[in-house]
């Protein structure tokens, strides 16, 4: 290999590149990054919360915490890495020689740092930084929003964009670059999750941008979109905001589906239990997501037929949701099984998730959800399907393609230790808050009444285990890069039937420049 | 990669930013009026409709119908603010004149909006305002005060079952809207 082909040295490398490797891996160690920031908010969150009373911070400045944590994990943290495992993965996948857009791929990603430098940055100006919540409802975030909320709505816009370029390129790759013979309903499950997910993102992230549009029409130019005063109606930025929004969710679940339909047929050793039904649900997920929105809003005196119309939509999504659990359990089912970390933290997923899955179902009830709304019943909810459903997915796919990346094995005795403390940390923190919850703890609040203390101490002490296994992953993985076992073998797990797994371990600068033939 | 390939990545991509585009135009231009039209052909929050004109002056004189008045202030605003008369019987189709006292205890100028909402909701769509105050932002001098005219028709159609219809009225202060829509408007002129 001339030195033509080779990636080019030092800084600008990283800068120019176009190579689709390069900028996943910027991707992953970016939205590692974040991942760590927004952890370190929720740590001083749970500090605060580890006794009643206020200790630690003041009550605007845990408010500035709440909204921060959320917005750099689902914008910085999963989001991103989602991206960068497409980036890595669907050319390698599908036997593209690359992206289908290769410099705009660079600049969605250089988009992103100075972003979230920007976000960051608010926290630091006069009046704090974004304080009303990762869904920033008005008229917290319009007529009472600190003055460094015109710097969150570039932000978001800058972010927006950054996702619709990764979207729109991983379609036209996936559409455009497949090797011949690899019709669609012949391609990896991974790729066929972020294909639906990519759509989603085209299709809602304009309409986030949409209303923070409105917002910052609100605030500086005179208008009323969500002021009552003007004509206008705070109710409706919660309707545009959700039909965002509850797509958005999928959005970081759907690829995580995917990385564990990759995961568990490798190390199960049977390919997965039904394929086609898997597309169907995947698919049916993402269509019924537009139509369910109005579910995180049945206190704002909705008309009883809307009520009951978004109650049945959203239960209907079990159907398809429980097709893929039963999948991935019907897959294993007299598989000859091991248990390496990416298997253990797919397992996990799957379970934790339905967990997730289940208490969703209860919020969906909406006499029910009267009680639970706003509650901590809602945080341990979301933190089931976007911790256990999505980051547990992300740490599976991490240690599964790692030797991919790099040549070197990760530590397994490293891993299982990650995945175990992981796994008893993530349920010490988020299991009590369904109790606290259902007894009637409301979520972002500094202060607490005192028959919650214990459980939330219990839920302080899981999450700092939790936090700190983070660094033992970040350990693990440097360690890997630095001192790993080095392999050679293409096929580095032997259930691996991907295309993937036929080029060299670890992946060459460029692959795939003659097309693979699939048969 | 092949000619036609490039040709097909580009055709596509135009296409999904036809997507944003129009994604986007419909958060921004479709959702907040259709979300209002909506809520209007329903009649589902409560809010009232534009100025009526009266289309056939019949009187259902066999029904009565209470009409109860309540005022609010938004929790900034500072004006004191309250209905004249507290409620009033009428009949359906009948004409009725009410006003609302309003008085600017502040030592500066203000201008203020009132913003409607009926209860029972499925009441809104049969309550007529053939003249209002909460058509247009009211001003008030510092210390100055004023009775805000009302004029209603209770709709003939009004279902059976309703008896009592509350009206109330929210005043928010809008000085400074006020002031920036109109350096808008002048600085767009």
């Amino acid at each position: 290999m001339g030195a033509h082909h080779g990636p080019a040295k030092g800084l600008t490398r990283w800068l120019f590149t176009t190579n689709h490797k390069d900028i996943g891996t910027m991707y992953l160690w970016f939205s590692f990054a974040m991942f760590l920031l927004g952890g370190s908010f929720a740590m001083i969150i749970r500090a605060e919360l580890f006794q009643p009373g206020l200790q630690i911070v003041q009550p605007e400045f845990f408010n500035q915490m709440t909204t921060m944590h959320g917005l750099v994990m689902v914008f910085g943290a999963i989001m991103p890495a989602f991206v960068g495992l497409a980036n890595w993965m669907i050319p390698l996948m599908i036997g593209a020689p690359d992206m289908a857009l290769p410099r705009m791929n660079n600049w969605s990603f250089w988009i992103l740092p100075p972003t979230f430098l920007l976000l960051a940055s608010t926290l630091l100006m006069d009046g704090g930084g974004p304080n009303f919540g990762w869904t920033f409802y008005a008229p917290l975030s319009t007529t009472y929003a600190p003055p460094s909320v015109t710097f969150f709505i570039f932000a978001v816009h800058a972010m927006g964009i950054s996702s619709i370029m990764g979207s729109i390129n991983i379609i036209a790759t996936v559409v455009n670059m497949r090797a011949p013979g690899m019709t669609y309903m012949k391609m990896p499950m991974f790729v066929w999750t972020w294909l639906i997910t990519a759509f989603l993102l085209v299709a809602v992230m304009p309409v986030l941008a949409g209303a923070v549009t409105m917002m910052l029409m609100d605030i500086h130019f005179g208008t009323s979109f969500f002021s009552a005063a003007g004509g206008g109606d705070p109710v409706l930025f919660q309707h545009v905001f959700w039909f965002f929004g509850h797509p958005e969710v999928y959005i970081i679940i759907l690829p995580a589906f995917g990385v564990v339909s990759e995961v568990i047929p490798t190390f199960s050793r049977k390919p997965l239990f039904g394929y086609d039904s898997m597309v169907y649900a995947t698919s049916s997920i993402a269509f019924l997501s537009f139509i369910v929105w109005a579910h995180h809003m049945y206190t704002v005196g909705m008309p009883i037929a809307g009520e009951l119309f978004f109650m049945y939509a959203t239960m209907l999504i079990a159907v398809p949701t429980a097709a893929k659990v039963f999948n991935w359990v019907t897959t294993m089912f007299k598989g000859s099984i091991t248990l390496e970390t990416p298997m253990l933290f797919a397992i996990a997923k799957v379970f934790l998730f339905t967990v997730g899955g289940f208490s969703g179902l209860m919020l969906a009830i909406a006499p029910a959800d009267f009680q639970y709304h706003d509650s901590y019943f809602v945080v341990a909810h979301f933190h089931y399907t976007m911790v256990a459903g999505a980051i547990f997915a992300l740490s599976s796919a991490v240690y599964y393609w790692i030797p991919k990346w790099t040549g070197k094995m990760y530590n397994e005795t490293m891993g299982k230790t990650h995945f175990w403390i992981s796994f008893i940390g993530f349920n010490l923190t988020f299991f009590p808050q369904h109790f606290v919850g259902l007894a009637g703890m409301p979520r972002r609040i500094p202060d607490y009444n005192l028959m919650f203390a214990d459980f939330n101490m219990m839920s302080s002490i899981g999450a700092f285990i939790y936090g700190s296994s983070q660094l033992l992953f970040l350990f693990n993985i440097v360690r890997t890069i630095t001192h790993g076992k080095p392999v050679t073998d293409a096929k580095v797990w032997e259930g691996g039937t991907t295309l993937e797994w036929t080029v060299p371990t670890p992946a060459p600068y460029h692959t795939f420049t003659t097309p693979p033939e699939v048969k | 990669m092949t000619q036609t390939t490039d040709k097909n990545i580009a055709k596509l991509s135009i296409k999904l930013l036809g997507l944003v585009v129009v994604m986007f135009a419909f958060a921004m231009w479709v959702m907040p009026p259709l979300y209002n039209a909506l809520c209007e052909v329903l009649g589902i929050n409560g809010k009232t409709g534009q100025q009526y004109t009266v289309v056939d002056s019949q009187i259902d004189t066999n029904r009565t119908v209470k009409v109860q008045f309540v005022a609010q202030n938004n929790e900034a605003m500072p004006w004191k603010f309250a209905p004249n008369t507290s409620q009033v019987e009428v009949h359906p189709g009948e004409s009725a004149h009410v006003t609302y006292y309003a008085k600017n205890t502040q030592d500066r100028y203000m201008v203020s909006q009132a913003i409607p909402s009926i209860v029972p909701s499925r009441a809104a769509e049969y309550f007529h305002k053939t003249e209002c105050f909460c058509f247009n932002q009211q001003p008030l001098a510092a210390g100055a005060d004023a009775d805000l005219a009302l004029q209603f028709i209770v709709d003939r159609d009004l279902p059976e079952d309703i008896h009592v219809i509350t009206l109330s009225y929210t005043i928010f202060d809008v000085t400074e809207m006020a002031a920036k829509q109109d350096s808008v408007a002048a600085a767009s002129k």
